[in-house]
Parts: structure tokens; C-alpha cells; sequence
């Protein structure tokens, strides 16, 4: 079940952000089949988890116990929830968020972004997709930042689905404990590693 | 101990100069209290104080959601080149280093070259140039040496001491040999060589060998800007430890310092005044015989200029330097895979040293001579990074797969000799606040021709050697940008310096009137309090900041506890994980 969006709003976000960073004929996945909008859906919802879904914790690779994930959140920090809250709510008037003025919030640029791009916007041919992104250009640059976390992030974080993402460009991610040998460093030949997980 | 204190000294913050102030004082039977403003993932505060678990290879968490904060909409910092651009040009991220236990050596990759022996006078040994306030150190060269040589001890740094011509003198070798050459750098270096020039290993504070009971480093790759999880890296947990480990330390995270106390004579400081920020940032006290300030190059002055503070000389925040960064840039047509291992592995400093083609670029300018920096070798980026250079649409996965940026991308920073000027500062903004209502830090900074005259004269240079190492082509850039401003906007290094080089607030010297801390790095104006971190740095040089600032610490702190050139044994082990 998502954590902010309905499931409409989710396949808007899907579309856009497929649109922004879109899949290629060499099989390449999209914005949409990496996981994006479940990105997107868990960051702007993190504060219905508890701890919230902003820092995954360590270490790495259950060398010491526990699995082979980062799944671990961590607690905030009065101040850290403080920043958080105010960048994903908005500063709602809040005294404590408006040290510098009034903060729009995340959630409100994404309810006013995916309003602008229509109800019908899965349903447009991809043309006039990116003619109503192109309208706003402070919301698309968001968007696209966001799909770039949730392509090449780490999986935890809810997009780069099953490592798609990063199996498409040969990244491995964390290789941790096993790291690279001197050799994997210093020779001409980039010798394939397979991911630690 | 008086009966109305808290501790012999209190510490702000945690960073290397801090922390190794706090090794040096308790080892001399002191009690500390550090405050650090930051929360703690570094190390467990609780006997056996290990190391705490919460670093991970995570690019979201420390390149995109400010893990190790400053988090810039809590503490906003504003930045303008001059008065001309009003009150502010933009607001949010300028120079922030860690904001947390550790501080800025948790996420430094760790090159820690020495200063050479001019670099101390450089005033006596070439000479003013107009508009900058080039000055002599009333500490040389030789005075640090010994404190150089304790402080690559207890880091643990890595280095060749045959290896680089222009090297200072010193007393010992390198604790540890260097680690694996990246590919890119072996590369680079030979190209370099061929051009005259005399590339080394660059020292690192990375354990090239288990040391001080600490793992060697496996060359995971998430160096620069990430904490290291197996604690490889010489990040400051080692001199926290030892210092927790006498029982005379305490370490308080989450203590946001407000205001530096003095007595009614106003010549000594009787502690500090902190917001615990865990406790609802209620209001508490730190009563201490000594303050040691360590809160870095940007924060030390704006907590003096905020409290009124040990500026009679009115120069506080002033002559702030960075190293004028220039990037050279090569595209290969193969893969350099610099994400494996150091993020730097060799660095030249023939730039240090004008050679009759240097003076002569500096005499056409009206000059009367250029230094540049030292330059390191280092490539390698990480997809998340990379990804947000390149545009969005069809191109993006093709540009992605074929990964000019991450994986055959090289480059050459030279970090370049930035001169002291008085109207480049640090201080209050007007009118913007960070999340307690104090005004937030404020730089307004310009460089100088010299530093302008010596990227062009040497950049072309660079961009020749990166064509014979292998590069399709090259290119270079500095940060902060030349020319027109209208330009940068794409520039993903911004408009302000990009440099994490922040020197020079607090500049040391004999005289009062023309400097703020003397030569034992103790404020002319406050009697009972010192400076440890490099805030004090009188010249820039063009050398990676962190070593140079711990020595003075180290020194400051062997000084103040009236020690002689005090060796802390490493001790203790640090376990996983």
C-alpha cells in the first residue's frame, strides 16, 4: 500500500519520471520499471514509519549478525525531524519551521505538480507529456533529481528495484567486507565483481 | 579543581583539532568536556566505546539527505563576492564540512601533506603583493616538526617519505607505506614525469596496513564524502577513544554552543554557554579554567563575532582563504574504474615552486610572483552523483551506460595558494537566521588576480598532460567560476567556492593589533583561551589544510598543559563492525 499517494497519482508519477529518465531498446530499464515512484511515494511518506524512512542505518553485509541490508532506520534527531518534517509538510504556519519564511513542502509541490499534468496525463502520447512537463520547470527539475535517487540509490530506499538500475550500468554498490583486492585497483583491466547481495 | 567548575577545558567541537586537543590534555591528566553541535554516529560514548555501526556505503544518505549535517535549512549560510551583490547572492550550502562527531575528518578522504618551510614566511621569502596581507607565521616550520611527526603517528598516515622533491625536512618516515595506486593516477603520473614534472603517493590517512588496531583499508571505494565503515580511515575515532578511555573526557553531542562566557575584567573566559538540543534545546552552562575553540574556519568566527569576543583587532572573520580550485579534466576511452579503492592516490607539487615560466605569466599581470598548489590525481564518481550530471530524457540511459563521468572520467585539482585578504570574510547575515534565531554565517569572498593568473598559467599545462596520459581531450574549470555570472547556473560546482579548504579567520601573529591568536595559538584578548583549527592559518599555502591544522593543535594543546612534545601511545582496539 503506498505511503502518500494514491495509486492514480502513482502511475502519474510513473509516467513522468519514465518520460525523464525513460527506458532504452538495449534493455535498459525506465524510470517507471526501477521502482521511482515507489521512491518517491516512501520519501514523501517516511513520518507513517517508524523510525521514519529517511536514514537507512549500517553497517552493511551481516558479517557481524543480521542480514545483508541496510534495513535498519534510524531515530531522528529533534532538529533533524524538525528539517525533514518542514521540507516534506511545509512550514503550515508553524513558527518553529518559519525561521526564514514560509516553506512550501514537498508533498504540496508533488499534489500541485501531478495536478498541473492533468488527470489524463498517462493517457497522452508521450509529445504532450513533455510538453506539461516543460511547463513547470522548477517541478520537473524536483522530479527528476527525485528519479535519479530512485534509480541509483540503494534499493532500501524503495526504488532501484532488485538492483535493475544498477545492474544496467555495472555498478555494484556496497562491496563490503570483501572490498576490491590491490590488484582490482591498480590493473588496466576492469575485472567484473559480482554484487555482494 | 575549583569547586565552581566543570572541567580544565572545554572543547567546541569534536573535529580533528578538537579531538586531538582533547588526546593531548587528558594524556596531561586534564579533564575535558567537548561539545560538539552534531549528533554522534562516530563512536558509543559508553565504555568500551565502540565504534557505533551507523556508517554504511550509502550514497542517499551522505551525498543527498545531509547525514552528517549541516542540514542547510536548519543552518542556512549565505554567500556574495563583494558588497556589490547586496546583502546575499544565494543562501543554503557554503563550505559546509561535517557538522557532527568527528567533524570534518570523517568524511575527508584523508590526504594529509605536510606545509613546506617557506610556506611560514612567505612574506620574508617572496615578497608583499599588492592587495593581499601576505604575512610571515610566528611559528615555522621547524617549530612544527615534531608535532607533524606525533600527529602522522596518531592519524596513521600512509605515505612515501623519499618520494616527493619538494618535501620539507622530516625527522622520520611515514608510519605506514602507501596504498594501491588507482589506475587512472599510474597513468597520469607516468604522463606527468615525462613532462618534467615529479609526481608522488600522496600521504593518506588511510591504513594501507591493519594499524593502531584498526583494519586496512579493502578499497570499498566510498571514500571522499562517506565515513568509513571499517574505520580504515584516519577519521578522528582514535584520539576520541584514547581520550574516553582515561575517564578525564566527556563527549556531549547535540550541544549547540551559543555564547562564550567572560568575567567582569572581560580577559579570561570562564566557559560557555550551549543549547541541548536532545533536551529541547534548554539552556546549559560549561564552566571550565580554559575554553579551547575548534568549531572550524567558518564556525569559530561567527561564535566570536556572535558573543563579542576576541576581536579588538576587528579581525575576526576576516582574511578568509580557500584554495582556489582548478579542475582539469580528461574523458578516456576506456574505463579507469577510480571508484575502486582511495579517492586520491598521487598528487605533484612542482606548482609550489615558480620556475622562470611562472614569474614571467606573474610579471606580464603586474605581478611579482604566482604560486599554484598542489595537484592531486583522482577520478572515480558514483552513479547517483553522476546521473544528475547528464540531462533527462532518451540520452540519459545511453549517457549513464557509457559513464564519461563516473568511470573514464580523470582529473587534476589543483589546490591552489588562495592570498589572505581582509575584505574576504566570515560574518553575521543581516537578516537571515538558522533554526535557533542566531544569524547565520555570512561569507563574502573574491579572489585575488594572483590566484586568477596562476590557474591560466598552469591549467594548460595540466590539460597537456592529461592528453599524453590518454584523454580523448581535457578541459578546465575552477570553482570558484570565472567570467560571467550568468554562466553558472549549470555549473554543478555552484557559484561560491566549492572548496571544503576553509583557513585563515583567526589569523596568528606577534602583534595584537594585526592579529587575533599568538603564536601558541591562545586569543590576544582572551587569556585562558585557544584556537584549534585552522582558523589560525596565517597564509593559505596549497596544501590539503587538515594535517597542518592538527600539528597546531597537537602544539597549542602540549603548550597549554605546559607538556613537552607529548607522544600519545596508540592504544586500544577497535573491533567491528
Amino acid at each position: 500500500m503506498p505511503a502518500f499517494f494514491d495509486e492514480h497519482e502513482l502511475a502519474i508519477v510513473s509516467a513522468a519520471v519514465d518520460r525523464l529518465i525513460p527506458p532504452n531498446g538495449e534493455g535498459a530499464p525506465g524510470a517507471s520499471r526501477a521502482g521511482v515512484a515507489d521512491y518517491v511515494d516512501t520519501m514523501l511518506g517516511a513520518f507513517t514509519f517508524d523510525p521514519p524512512r529517511i536514514f537507512a542505518g549500517g553497517p552493511f553485509s551481516g558479517r557481524w549478525g543480521g542480514d545483508a541490508s541496510f534495513e535498519r532506520w534510524m531515530p531522528l534527531g529533534p532538529m533533524e525531524e524538525l528539517a525533514w518534517r518542514t521540507r516534506l509538510e511545509g512550514s503550515q504556519g508553524r513558527a518553529e519551521r518559519e525561521f526564514n519564511g514560509p516553506v512550501v513542502g514537498w508533498q504540496q509541490r508533488y499534489r500541485d505538480g501531478l495536478g498541473a499534468l492533468g488527470n489524463d496525463f498517462v493517457d497522452v502520447d508521450g509529445d504532450e507529456q513533455d510538453r506539461r512537463l516543460d511547463r513547470d520547470h522548477g517541478f520537473k527539475r524536483l522530479l527528476y533529481e527525485h528519479a535519479c535517487e530512485g534509480m541509483y540509490g540503494d534499493p532500501v530506499y524503495g526504488g532501484n528495484r532488485s538492483f535493475m538500475a544498477w545492474d544496467s550500468v555495472g555498478w555494484v554498490g556496497d562491496i563490503q567486507p570483501r572490498g576490491y583486492t590491490d590488484d582490482e585497483v591498480s590493473g588496466r583491466v576492469k575485472t567484473e565483481i559480482p554484487r555482494a547481495r | 579543581m575549583p569547586g565552581d567548575l566543570d572541567c580544565d577545558a572545554v572543547i567546541v567541537g569534536s573535529g580533528p583539532g578538537g579531538s586531538t586537543v582533547a588526546d593531548v590534555l587528558t594524556a596531561a591528566g586534564w579533564s575535558v568536556i567537548v561539545l560538539e553541535k552534531g549528533r554522534n554516529h562516530l563512536v558509543s560514548l559508553e565504555a568500551p566505546f565502540d565504534p557505533s555501526g551507523d556508517l554504511s556505503n550509502d550514497e542517499i544518505k551522505f551525498s543527498r539527505r545531509h547525514f552528517l549535517g549541516p542540514d542547510p535549512f536548519l543552518e542556512p549560510r549565505t554567500y556574495r563576492r563583494s558588497e556589490a551583490d547586496g546583502e546575499r547572492l544565494i543562501t543554503g550550502e557554503v563550505n559546509n564540512l561535517p557538522s557532527t562527531v568527528g567533524g570534518g575528518g570523517f568524511h575527508a578522504d584523508g590526504k594529509l601533506p605536510r606545509l613546506r618551510e617557506e610556506d611560514f614566511h612567505l612574506l620574508s621569502f617572496r615578497g608583499g603583493i599588492d592587495g593581499a596581507a601576505v604575512a610571515d607565521w610566528p611559528v615555522q616550520y621547524d617549530d612544527l616538526e615534531p608535532h607533524y611527526a606525533i600527529v602522522e603517528r596518531l592519524i596513521g598516515v600512509a605515505g612515501d617519505a623519499d618520494a616527493n622533491p619538494f618535501a620539507a625536512w622530516r625527522s622520520g618516515p611515514y608510519p605506514m607505506p602507501p596504498g594501491p595506486d588507482m589506475f587512472g593516477a599510474i597513468l597520469t603520473s607516468e604522463a606527468a614525469a615525462a613532462r618534467g614534472l615529479h609526481p608522488y603517493r600522496a600521504p593518506t590517512g588511510v591504513n594501507s596496513v591493519p594499524y593502531d588496531d584498526r583494519p586496512a583499508c579493502n578499497n570499498c571505494g566510498y571514500c571522499g564524502g562517506f565515513g568509513c565503515p571499517i574505520h580504515a580511515k584516519g577519521d578522528p575515532i582514535s584520539s576520541l577513544r584514547r581520550a574516553l578511555r582515561t575517564g578525564r573526557c566527556e563527549v556531549r553531542p547535540d550541544a549547540y554552543v551559543t555564547e562564550i562566557m567572560l568575567d567582569g575584567g572581560r580577559r579570561r573566559a570562564t566557559g560557555v554557554r550551549y543549547l541541548d538540543v536532545a533536551a529541547r534545546n534548554a539552556l546549559r552552562e560549561v564552566r571550565a579554567a580554559h575554553v579551547v575553540l575548534a568549531a572550524g574556519a567558518f564556525e569559530t568566527p561567527r561564535l566570536l563575532l556572535r558573543s563579542e569576543v576576541g576581536n579588538s583587532s576587528n579581525l575576526v572573520g576576516r582574511n578568509l582563504m580557500y584554495h582556489f580550485q582548478t579542475f582539469t579534466v580528461g574523458i578516456f576511452p576506456f574505463s579507469l574504474h577510480g571508484e575502486r579503492g582511495r579517492s586520491v592516490t598521487h598528487l605533484h607539487d612542482d606548482f609550489m615552486v615558480p620556475d622562470e615560466h611562472a614569474l614571467a605569466a606573474a610579471h606580464a599581470a603586474g605581478l611579482p610572483w604566482i604560486r599554484g598548489g598542489t595537484v592531486e590525481h583522482g577520478g572515480g564518481g558514483t552513479p547517483l552523483m553522476e546521473s544528475m550530471t547528464y540531462p533527462s530524457g532518451p540520452q540519459h540511459n545511453v549517457s549513464m551506460r557509457d559513464s564519461a563521468i563516473r568511470d573514464r572520467l580523470f582529473a587534476f585539482t589543483m589546490q591552489a595558494e588562495d592570498l589572505p585578504q581582509p575584505s574576504n570574510r566570515v560574518d553575521l547575515d543581516p537578516s537571515i537566521v538558522d533554526a535557533w534565531g542566531f544569524a547565520a554565517g555570512r561569507v563574502t569572498y573574491r579572489p585575488h588576480a594572483h590566484e586568477l593568473v596562476a590557474s591560466d598559467h598552469y591549467a594548460p599545462l595540466l590539460e597537456a598532460v592529461m592528453q599524453d596520459a590518454g584523454a580523448e581531450f581535457a578541459f578546465s574549470t575552477t570553482s570558484p567560476p570565472q567570467g560571467d555570472l550568468d554562466l553558472h547556473d549549470i555549473s554543478p560546482l555552484g557559484i561560491a567556492p566549492a572548496s571544503r579548504h576553509v583557513m585563515g579567520t583567526c589569523r596568528m601573529g606577534d602583534d595584537p593589533r594585526t592579529s587575533v591568536v599568538d603564536s601558541a595559538s591562545r586569543f590576544h584578548d582572551v587569556e585562558n583561551m585557544i584556537c584549534a583549527d585552522s582558523s589560525v592559518f596565517v597564509t593559505s599555502a596549497g596544501y590539503n589544510p587538515t594535517l597542518t591544522l592538527v600539528a597546531l593543535a597537537h602544539r597549542a594543546a602540549c603548550q597549554l598543559a605546559a607538556v613537552d612534545v607529548l607522544d600519545v601511545p596508540n592504544s586500544g582496539s577497535i573491533a567491528g563492525p
